[in-house]
């Protein structure tokens, strides 16, 4: 299926978004996810599926003022 | 020194992580400014290089409690979503909420502001507002649940110190016992002692150190202001008159008509 990951179309084969993520690249990484806008937390990943079309973002810790 | 949110600080400045030349320059800065808060952020992460991991490990490294914006944020949704993220991510309660109302000066949508604390709060946030000197906004943003105060000196990025001092001054004194940050607008060392001099708790800046020529000696020189500015309030300092008073005593003075 086709998603947009931060942005850009993505194919993913998984649709469990903890398995999704490690798909990605995200294994064991420090990041947090939000779906269609809405936040998603580490606990609810594994009870989480994501559609076609879905809108995930994912984001990690970053220099800010 | 004041505690926020429980928790004391080694030294009221707050320096930010961003605009560095380089990651080492940065880690050299922190340690030269003797800051007591990293302030972080959060951005998308590609899980090809994930360079938020690398700067994640940099900051843990800092030993200082981190406080994490939602820089960037135009609506409260966007603001609650994002400080929900940066708990799950940073580990802390503690967000450096703000929610911006205008492009070109980045003043804070302080209706949204309001909004997205008294949300954030409900849920077990431990808020830092990022607002104006405006009372009445103090006043709802304290009533939100808001323990901690950060009105702006100027806008983000422009390092023209202390716009308002009136108002600034005016709502220290409105609000004596909740602690208060100076963020945003300080340009110089001498905004920052200024800001402590007036009874501030501390103040929170980074382009003024991250974009000077030499970030590490500015960041040592902001460490001084603070300090500095910390030990005058704490030595109750005069008041200033219009007129002039000499110093040196006159009785005794030699006749010399």
């Amino acid at each position: 299926m086709k998603i947009i990951l931060n942005g850009e179309a993505r194919d993913v084969a998984q649709a469990n978004l903890a398995v999704a993520l490690e798909e990605l690249g995200y294994s064991t990484a420090k990041i947090a996810t939000a779906l269609n806008g809405n936040f998603v937390p580490a606990s609810a990943r594994a009870s989480t599926s994501i559609s076609d079309g879905d809108l995930l973002e994912v984001v990690a810790p970053m220099q800010g003022g | 020194m004041a505690s926020f949110y429980g928790t004391e600080l080694t030294s009221p400045l707050m320096l930010g992580t961003a605009l560095y030349p380089s990651p080492a320059i940065m880690a050299e800065a922190f340690k030269a400014s003797g800051a007591g808060v990293a302030t972080v952020s959060l951005r998308r992460e590609s899980g090809a290089d994930r360079a938020g991991q690398d700067f994640w490990s940099l900051v843990s490294d800092f030993g200082v409690p981190v406080l994490p914006n939602t820089a960037g944020c135009h609506t409260v949704k966007e603001a609650v979503t994002t400080a929900q993220m940066a708990r799950e991510v940073f580990g802390t309660p503690w967000i450096k909420l703000e929610v911006i109302g205008h492009t070109d000066t980045l003043q804070p949508d302080v209706f949204g502001l309001v909004e997205a604390a008294k949300i954030l709060t409900e849920d077990g946030f431990e808020v830092f507002p990022y607002t104006t000197e405006d009372l009445i906004v103090a006043e709802r943003l304290l009533h939100a649940g808001c323990k901690v105060l950060m009105p702006w000196g100027a806008p983000i990025g422009s390092g023209l110190g202390l716009n308002n001092l009136h108002g600034l001054r005016t709502m220290r004194a409105q609000f004596p016992d909740v602690p208060m940050v100076i963020d945003a607008g300080i340009g110089l060392p001498s905004h920052a002692a200024q800001a402590m001099e007036m009874g501030f708790d501390a103040v929170l800046l980074n382009t003024a150190v991250a974009k000077a020529g030499d970030p590490v000696a500015m960041a040592r020189a902001f460490g001084l202001a603070v300090e500095a500015g910390q030990a005058a309030y704490d030595a109750d300092p005069m008041e200033p008159r219009d007129m002039a008073s000499p110093s040196t005593p006159l009785i005794g003075k030699a006749f010399l008509e």
